[in-house]
């Protein structure tokens, strides 16, 4: 099969190459972790930056409004504006609050996004960890999170903030099953914790159509979970503006606050971004079977470009949700998780293992 | 069994719902156009304000400088807050009776609510609402007008 999207590792080998050539092993280890780092910084910096603008706009283009329009062309400069904004405001700290884990808890919610973007593979060649567990490593990861989210609301000092860790500990927990069962779903299907695998076996067609109802079932459950895991849409009760001011971070201010900020959109970032490789191919381009000529066409886009296409339309679609259903009720969300969602993925898995034992995906 | 139809249904309706709720957000996404929100100072020049919107209560006067307010003070009266201050002066007729007339209609806008009571009680409809919204300014003085403009008198054929 022709195929020839341009594959990084070239470029990370030439690098590679050339560091090792002048300098020693140990410095060359530590300029490329530098170089790695600072690209993650930035990458998830402007993307963040990027998302809080495409949030504003696509949330008042659902209500009939045109959002920020005034700084810079449509409003471009928005979040740069407030981002800067941030970065000046004062730190306070809260009286009585816990200071050590005051100060602890926003970097332990942005160190766990970073540890779990660090796997998603943006392009061929183009991820930092290939591991054999990479969705292990994923859903592993990405648990410790609430951990940061629950010391920042003790630590505050606040009840409000208090009530929204205790609420977001409960729905992070419960929801962690529901992702973790869809992925185990794929997983069967794909044959393979290995991310670069389930890409690889995505060559003649996502795993979306080629485990059509199960896969596409395990998909929406993945969606809804991974909403409720980053504590956004319709899932958003751990803060919740008309109940608890903010909630977990009602107390941070300034850089913290940001942190917070930036992680969350991370996070949307990350779900969107392992909906993308487990189930719409990740940088795959779009491939069915034996059409050749068609998957031709489809290769003249690079898998960079593919990659982002299909992680913006999932945001775009999580966005929608945020934005049209009501909040849930605490008690609704745990019946959501315990009575529908948990229900649905075991039986899921069965019929996923049967599609698979007898042959029956395409 | 009753109990399993009853939880499968349960999920599609409330999948029905959600995707019904997501057709309405959906159609005002894909109609940009039909976006309320207006970019107000740009389009000063095309702004269009409703007929029944009250900015400010005005008096109209015809081209003779003439209005139709007879001094009467029943806007007075009726205004819930006091923005309205009449201040009338007596005329001689030609056969020697007086007449009232109105002096100084003091209307304060700073205090106004808007809510045309004045303009409902008004028995020969000398005043109306109108629909400059542009109040601001830089001295709260400046908010306190008199309506009827200075030489005015009253048109012919208005009785109270």
């Amino acid at each position: 099969m022709a195929f020839n999207i341009y594959d990084f590792t070239t470029l990370t080998k030439s690098i590679h190459e050339g560091l090792s050539s002048q300098f020693s092993p140990t410095a060359t280890l530590a300029i490329e972790w530098t170089i790695v780092g600072l690209a993650y910084l930035l990458f998830v910096a402007l993307f963040g930056l990027f998302l809080v603008y495409a949030e504003r706009k696509v949330c008042a283009a659902f209500q009939q409004r045109m959002g920020p329009m005034r700084v810079g062309p449509w409003g471009l400069l928005q979040t740069i504006a407030d981002f800067i904004k941030l970065l000046m405001k004062e730190l306070i700290m809260p009286k009585n609050a816990d200071k050590f884990l005051y100060n602890l808890a926003p970097f332990i919610v942005i160190i766990v996004s970073f540890l779990v973007i660090s796997v998603i593979p943006f392009a061929p060649g183009l991820a930092t960890f290939d591991f054999d567990i990479g969705i292990f490593f994923v859903t592993a990861v990405s648990s410790v999170g609430v951990i940061g989210i629950l010391l920042a609301g003790w630590s505050s000092n606040n009840k409000y903030s208090l009530i929204g860790a205790m609420r977001s500990g409960a729905q992070i927990v419960s929801y962690e099953l529901s992702v973790g069962l869809s992925l185990i779903t794929m997983i069967i299907l794909a044959g393979t914790m290995q991310i670069s695998g389930i890409v690889e076996g995505q060559r003649d067609m996502w795993f979306i159509f080629k485990g059509h109802v199960p896969a596409i079932i395990a998909f929406f459950v993945f969606i809804i979970a991974g909403t409720a895991e980053t504590n956004r849409g319709p899932f958003d009760l751990a803060e919740a503006e008309s109940e608890l001011t903010a909630g977990f971070h009602t107390e941070y201010s300034g850089i913290k606050f940001a942190f917070f900020f930036l992680a969350e959109y991370i996070n949307l970032f990350i779900v969107a971004a392992m909906a993308t490789t487990v189930f719409l191919g990740g940088w795959m381009p779009l491939h069915f079977g034996e059409f050749e000529s068609f998957n031709q066409i489809m290769d003249l886009m690079p898998g960079l470009f593919w990659f982002f296409f299909k992680v913006l339309g999932v945001i775009f679609l999580m966005m929608w949700f945020k934005w049209t259903f009501p909040r849930l009720r605490v008690d609704q969300i745990l019946n959501l998780e315990w009575k529908y969602l948990l229900p649905i993925n075991l039986f899921n898995i069965l019929l996923m293992a049967a599609v698979v034992l007898f042959g029956l995906h395409f | 069994m009753k109990s399993i139809i009853s939880y499968i249904t349960e999920i599609l309706k409330g999948i029905w719902t959600l995707l019904t709720g997501m057709k309405v957000t959906a159609k005002y996404f894909f109609t940009p156009w039909k976006h309320v929100t207006q970019q107000y100072p740009e389009n000063r020049k095309t702004l269009k304000i409703a007929e029944r919107f009250r900015g400010e209560v005005i008096m109209p006067h015809n081209e003779n400088n003439e209005h139709k307010c007879t001094g009467c003070g029943i806007c007075e009266i009726n205004c819930p807050n006091g923005s309205i201050e009449i201040i009338t002066k007596s005329l001689i007729l030609e056969d020697g009776k007086k007449k009232r007339a109105i002096d100084q209609h003091i209307y304060h806008l700073g205090m106004c609510t808007f809510c045309n009571l004045c303009v409902k009680a008004c028995p020969t409809g000398a005043i109306v609402m109108g629909q400059n919204f542009e109040h601001a300014v830089w001295d709260r003085s400046t908010l306190t007008k008199v309506l009827n403009q200075p030489g005015s008198k009253i048109m012919e054929g208005v009785k109270d």
